[in-house]
């Protein structure tokens, strides 16, 4: 009774067709979008077993073997150092992942949270809380990972930090407008007259029925997140050396590439081009999923 | 009765998809003379306003036209581009439903007014300008020249109908299509509307396709009704109104409530498709 | 508007406040400092006063252009930043030419042309929107400058036409993701304006298809245009602190990364204020330009 109409009229339906989860997941991705997923779900093992399927020790430097190109021990040559490019790329793309992802992580619960409190008081708290992410809105995420960056000094974490920030109002904005758009919903009135609660209708009847909007947004965002992870990095801002991370990779790179060794550069380029862009893809096709979808 | 100045001969169109092709206007027939007003009605999906993108050979490429149509003995069908544009700008005019959407919100009303004949036929902007003043004089818009700089979000749907009334009488064309002229408009508006469409169409002898679901108020403006269902047209006539001969015409006007008695409930048509196909299979 | 400059300068403010240790100790950095030093920024900040008060009388001297001096230049910020303005300004402003032209017109082909044509330009956009700038500049430089010798590769050049040489590669680089991004929205909102009803009127009154095209599908479609690209600029200005430094240009985002790289927070906060003021002008001008596009939106009623 609780539960929207949309529910008990959607179940039957699922259930003649018992699409497996395999299925579910390619109908709303497409074939890009599958693709994408495969391709990053290969990155990202990768860079998650890095410790185990790494031939190399990412940090060892053989200056003998310095620059070496491809070879049949080192597929993709070495770097300056004569560390393996392909064990730092691997060990580089959980930096790179992982260090977006906290981002995302952080700015979407929080997000989401002062969303949803928007939405559903309305009034003086929403007027309040649109103000702020209009703030937060209208300055670059870089800026803010920069300023977090002057008072706490460079590292991973205070970047992430700075960018979590940064990143509140992307998810924010679109579940306050779909919580906005629910919350004038019968199931929604059905629940208040029920006698729950503010927050519980909030919690477990409108949130879940963002959750498709939440997440496509989170994904679209990651994209960016990863964008500005790397820059920061390449600016010796973020991530610092020794550590393998894949926009100082560009940056040391780019130091061979004037002494004519492209090799590290080009794959710690072309790396975050496919990470990002297989992100940017699935987002793009979750986004337009959960648009059908209202 | 005078020749005809558009006639349609058995038209079909046949809208295909991947999956299926589907006839939606299945065989229409009928003729306009010049200065008459011919009433098309018909339920909502009968395929009235098809019949007029296809007259105006508006259709989405995914239809397939065939049959004729004839304007002035021209083939309307087989026009090259230069053709059906110049057909579009001198022998038709064209009204539509909803003013709001299909006035272009960035442009004011005096550039929606002079764009067609300053681009088509080379006049000057302040000749145009002077007779559309003089149009939406008549037409019944008061304070014409300040309308000219104002946006058509400044103006009332009513006035926004009476400003495309006069964009298509300052083309001059010989055939006015009204797609239900008047079903967005609210109540006071809609007679004022139709009455200056019928005023300003019968002081200069234009010809006039007049397509609505209110058979009452095609009989009253109109010399002949034809009654559409299913993309056929199923009876045409100067008595339609007065004398119905098909079911479903009959059926349509009985279902008119009562200004005068109070009902339970409203009358329903039971007309239907299997009815139909029975009908013309018995036929 | 006015209430973002003042809470971000606020913000910039507050910052040292949030830092480990004295802020005193923080502005001075590492490396302490001469008494006169400390008095200087004594006298900057008015660390001698309630935090209110020293707030407003910060505010206060930056409004008549004294922002400070820089510790580590030991010369005055206004002095410091002056020279190195024009460099970004040039930078981006070029930059968003770039991405006008470029991203609109090849949004505008995608929607317009052949299927064959959008399949190209959606492709090229879509590589173009997930390439980082400092990727795409090492890649410039190392195929036109280095490989190629085309372009110089480092610098600003000795102004005039050199200077416009010198940063060409450098706009290019940041005009690249924003470029495909508008050149996305652009046919986007083409198509979606080509559907519209009033276009079937200007069909159907026998308008020629170029005049149809121009005014009233691209024209109606410069509304979400203009949104995007007012977006665009304000992330150009950030994105032109990294280009600055793929390329060595001597502009406010080097100085920006020096500055915080050297502690040097006097420079950092004058900075990152002056970020923020364009950031601020840019959307004023975008809702400025609004209601010049669109009459429906008077000034200062943008929802």
């Amino acid at each position: 009774m609780t539960i929207s109409m949309e529910k008990t009229v959607k179940t039957p339906a699922v259930a003649a067709r018992q699409p497996g989860f395999l299925q579910k997941g390619y109908e709303r991705l497409g074939l890009a979008g599958s693709a994408a997923a495969l391709v990053l779900l290969f990155v990202s093992l990768s860079a998650a077993f890095a410790p185990l399927l790494a031939p190399y020790d990412p940090d060892f430097p053989d200056l003998l073997a310095a620059l070496s190109g491809p070879t049949a021990e080192h597929p993709l040559g070495t770097d300056a150092l004569g560390r393996d490019i392909l064990s730092r790329l691997m060990w580089g793309a959980r930096v790179t992942l992982a260090g977006p992802g906290l981002v995302i992580l952080l700015s979407t619960v929080v997000g989401t949270v002062l969303a949803l409190v928007a939405a559903w008081c309305g009034g003086r708290v929403d007027t309040v809380i649109s103000w702020v992410l209009d703030i937060l809105f209208a300055v670059p995420g870089i800026v803010f990972a920069l300023i977090s960056v002057a008072i706490w000094g460079p590292s991973l974490f205070t970047v992430v930090a700075g960018l979590a920030v940064a990143y509140i109002p992307y998810v924010a904005r679109v579940v306050r407008g779909a919580g906005l758009r629910e919350r004038n919903l019968p199931y929604v009135s059905a629940a208040w007259l029920q006698g729950q609660s503010g927050a519980g209708i909030t919690f477990t009847q409108i949130l879940p029925n963002v959750q498709g909007i939440v997440i496509a947004q989170a994904i679209s965002s990651l994209g960016f997140a990863v964008i500005d992870l790397a820059a920061v990095s390449f600016l010796g801002l973020g991530v610092q050396p020794p550590t393998a991370d894949l926009g100082l990779m560009v940056k040391s790179g780019f130091d061979s590439v004037l002494r004519g060794h492209p090799a590290e550069a080009i794959a710690a380029g072309v790396l975050i081009i496919l990470i990002v862009w297989c992100v940017t893809v699935i987002g793009d096709r979750l986004t337009t999923a959960a648009r059908s979808m209202r | 009765m005078s020749e005809a100045l558009l006639a349609l001969d058995n038209v079909r169109a046949v809208l295909h998809t991947r999956h299926q092709s589907q006839a939606l206007l299945n065989g229409v027939s009928f003729s306009i003379a010049k200065g008459e007003a011919l009433g098309l009605v018909g339920e909502s999906g009968s395929g009235k306003s098809l019949t007029t993108r296809a007259i105006t050979r508006m259709l989405d490429p995914a239809f397939e036209v065939s049959g004729s149509i004839t304007f002035d003995g021209a083939p309307v069908l087989s026009m090259t581009p230069s053709e059906l544009r110049s057909y579009r700008s001198m022998d038709i005019g064209m009204i539509f439903q909803d003013p709001r959407a299909h006035v272009n919100p960035v442009h004011t009303v005096g550039d929606f007014l002079t764009e067609e004949l300053v681009r088509n036929r080379g006049l000057t902007r302040d000749e145009v300008e002077h007779r559309a003043v003089a149009l939406l004089d008549e037409v019944g818009v008061r304070y014409p020249e300040r309308r000219l700089t104002q946006y058509p979000h400044e103006l009332s749907g009513g006035m926004l109908q009476r400003v495309m009334i006069a964009s298509v009488l300052l083309a001059e064309p010989r055939l006015i299509l009204a797609d239900e002229p008047t079903t967005a408009l609210d109540v006071t508006a809609q007679s004022d509307v139709m009455a200056i469409l019928d005023e300003q169409r019968r002081a200069r002898g234009l010809s006039l396709l007049f397509i609505t679901h209110d058979l009452e108020l095609a009989a009253a403006c109109c010399d002949r009704l034809a009654v559409m269902y299913a993309g056929e047209i199923v009876e045409q006539g100067a008595h339609v109104y007065e004398s119905p001969g098909h079911p479903y015409t009959i059926e349509l006007l009985g279902a008119r409530p009562s200004i005068d008695e109070r009902l339970d409930r409203l009358p329903v048509l039971r007309y239907n498709r299997d009815i139909h196909e029975q009908l013309k299979a018995e036929a | 508007m006015l209430l973002v400059l003042l809470v971000t300068s606020f913000i910039v403010f507050g910052m040292m406040y949030l830092a480990p240790g004295s802020p005193l100790a923080f502005v001075l950095g590492p490396r302490g400092g001469t008494p006169e030093q400390v008095a200087a920024v004594t006298a900057q900040y008015h660390f001698d006063d309630p935090f209110f008060v020293r707030y407003f009388r910060w505010l206060g001297d930056i409004f008549q252009g004294n922002l400070g001096s820089s510790i580590v230049y030991r010369q005055d910020v206004t002095a410091l930043m002056s020279g190195r303005i024009g460099t970004t300004a040039a930078l981006v402003s070029l930059s968003a030419v770039l991405i006008a032209v470029v991203g609109v017109g090849s949004g505008m082909l995608a929607a317009l042309k052949s299927r064959w044509v959008d399949t190209i330009i959606s492709t090229i956009a879509a590589i173009g929107l997930s390439t980082p700038v400092f990727v795409i500049g090492v890649a410039l430089i190392s195929v036109f400058a280095v490989g190629l010798g085309w372009f110089p590769t480092f610098g600003v050049g000795s102004g005039g036409l050199d200077t416009l040489v010198h940063l060409i590669l450098p706009a290019i680089a940041l005009a690249v993701a924003s470029a495909a991004y508008l050149a996305r929205i652009t046919k986007a909102a083409v198509n979606e304006e080509r559907t519209r009803e009033h276009v079937q009127t200007a069909k159907v009154r026998g308008l020629a298809p170029g005049v149809i095209v121009r005014r009233h599908v691209l024209r109606n479609a410069l509304i979400p245009i203009t949104t995007v690209m007012g977006l665009t600029v304000a992330t150009l200005i950030a994105g032109a602190v990294v280009v600055e430094n793929v390329f060595a240009l001597d502009g406010l985002g080097s100085l920006l990364v020096r500055a915080i790289l050297q502690r040097d927070f006097a420079v950092v906060q004058a900075v990152i204020l002056v970020l923020v003021v364009a950031f601020v002008v840019v959307n004023a001008v975008v809702d400025f330009l609004y209601t010049v596009i669109d009459p429906r939106i008077a000034l200062g009623s943008r929802q």
